[in-house]
């Protein structure tokens, strides 16, 4: 026990980290998602395809890959792609892309992640607003852009609250994958320490416990907003 | 002045065809009652009226507009249509004032200040001054549809549909909305209306419209339909619902 509390700033310091990553990938996220989500239902057929294969892709493949794809595969493809730029251009390559910050690559991988299952949110909650409220908005003369601005996605955002909530939840458990390309979050943190301390089982305890303490507020939080925008007076857009 | 043109009006969905060929012209300041049994495509055929549905075939043309023409602006000609719904549809996260001034401002570009005034100004008319800032769900049925009936007439429209726009309600409210609609009928407005309400039609109505499967299979003065109807169709309909 003396041990967890001696080592607890240190975790503290790698929770601070998870926060921080899970909320960038969450709100880069919402912006991929909203565009993707959007894109799925749009008439266009080559719109709806690609946000479709984007979905289907992130969602349809471990984390872990997307990780090492991001991680390792990118800066081979950048490597690639200038050389043979370059070389179509008659020219020397400039500089060797031998890798790329872990930090960007963890923002990349679960961005790209949490967008596509933020994706399905705001599609499902798109859809799930009457066709009513669509036509009598249509049928006064807005646009299809200010049905949507409105009319339509005021309303789905009250519904999608929810359900972010436990993409935030899920994205907050899967960064602890981030620990395996060396970005330091509470896992790692939690690794390192049990690494120079030989105490697995009171550490990874520990890094439990945080874990808990955290997924269980925020899961409270969206309760609470969810509660006071049912009374509908959270709105004012 | 005719304000409405339907010819050979035609929609299909999938292989159902819900509308065989509508004809009919409807005149400035004229108030026509549609009737007929369910599913005969009496919302279909109104729907048409402000292309909520795309006619499959035939031409719609208001105020001299064609609807069916791919140059028209159908957000132009709909700002002239205002429409009721059986189920309301009011804007559940706008109060009952922003409900009505939405659409003034953002499609009309009327200032903020006209628009409230407007929209005041017709609450009064549909009797609800006090609700002006509460939100829909707080509303009985029958509020809920005077305000929808606010909101269309924000945007000035030459033409009002109404379906079914008491269907939904208890009876105890079904007097109050018809009221309203009365008033706008004194008022001169052109309006298509799709009810069972006899009493509304016989006491409102200059023509009513009788459909079945998707044709007008007669028509004629309340008076000529509810009294002296020639089509057999018409009678059975009209001794289940008299
Ligand atoms: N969007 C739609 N898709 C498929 N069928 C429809 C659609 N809208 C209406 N219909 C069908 O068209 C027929 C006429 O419907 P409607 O115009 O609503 O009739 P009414 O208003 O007279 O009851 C019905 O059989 C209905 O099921
Ligand atoms: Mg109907």
């Amino acid at each position: 026990m003396g041990l967890v509390i001696q080592s607890l700033p240190y975790l503290l310091l790698g929770a601070v980290q998870t926060l921080k990553i899970t909320l960038v990938a969450v709100s880069l996220g919402c912006i991929l998602g909203l565009v993707a989500g959007m894109g799925r239902l749009s008439r266009r057929r080559l719109t709806s395809f690609l946000a479709t294969c984007y979905v289907d892709f992130f969602r349809g493949t471990p984390l872990l890959v997307q990780i090492f794809i991001v991680y390792y595969g990118f800066p081979q493809l950048l490597d690639e792609g200038q050389k043979f730029l370059m070389a179509s251009l008659g020219m020397p390559q400039l500089l060797q892309t031998t890798h790329i910050p872990v930090f960007v690559a963890a923002t990349l991988a679960t961005s790209l992640n949490s967008g596509a299952y933020v994706a399905e949110i705001f599609r499902a909650g798109i859809q799930s607003i009457e066709r009513g409220q669509v036509e009598a908005a249509r049928s006064l003369g807005m646009t299809e852009g200010q049905t949507m601005r409105y009319i339509v996605l005021p309303q789905a955002f009250k519904r999608v609250i929810p359900p972010l909530g436990n993409e935030f939840i899920a994205m907050l458990k899967d960064t602890s994958l981030l620990s395996v390309i060396g970005y330091v979050e509470l896992t790692r943190q939690g690794q390192l320490i049990s690494g120079a301390t030989f105490k697995p089982l009171q550490i990874y305890f520990g890094v439990a416990l945080i874990y808990l303490i955290m997924t269980f507020t925020i899961s409270r939080l969206v309760d609470y907003l969810e509660r006071r925008l049912k009374t509908g007076d959270l709105d004012r857009s | 002045m005719t304000l409405i043109e339907v010819k050979d009006l035609h929609k299909s969905f999938g292989s159902l065809e819900v509308l065989r060929g509508i004809n009919c012209n409807i005149d400035e300041k004229e108030v026509v009652v549609v009737i007929g049994p369910s599913g005969s495509g009496k919302s279909t055929f109104l729907r048409c009226l402000n292309l909520l549905e795309v006619p499959t075939r035939g031409e719609v043309i208001i105020d001299g507009t064609s609807l069916t023409d791919s140059r028209t602006n159908i957000n132009a000609v709909r700002q002239e249509v205002g429409m009721v719904f059986q189920r309301f549809n009011l804007f559940p996260h706008k109060t009952v004032l922003e409900n009505i001034t939405l659409a003034p401002i953002k499609v009309r570009h009327l200032p903020e200040t006209e628009a409230e005034k407007l929209a005041r100004e017709l609450l009064a008319r549909v009797g609800l001054s006090d609700k002006a800032g509460a939100y829909p769900e707080q509303l009985s049925g029958g509020q809920q549809q005077r305000v929808a009936i606010a909101r269309a007439l924000a945007m000035r429209p030459k033409i009002m549909l109404f379906d079914e726009p008491t269907s939904a309600l208890d009876p105890e409210m079904v007097g109050e909305v018809l009221a309203v609609m009365k008033d706008l009928a004194r008022d001169g407005m052109t309006m298509v209306v799709v009810t069972h309400e006899m009493g509304f039609a016989r006491e409102v109505g200059d023509r009513v419209l009788f459909m079945d499967e998707g044709l007008i299979l007669e028509e004629g003065t309340p008076a000529q339909l509810f009294n002296n109807c020639q089509n057999p169709r018409t009678r059975a309909f009209l001794s289940k619902i008299l």
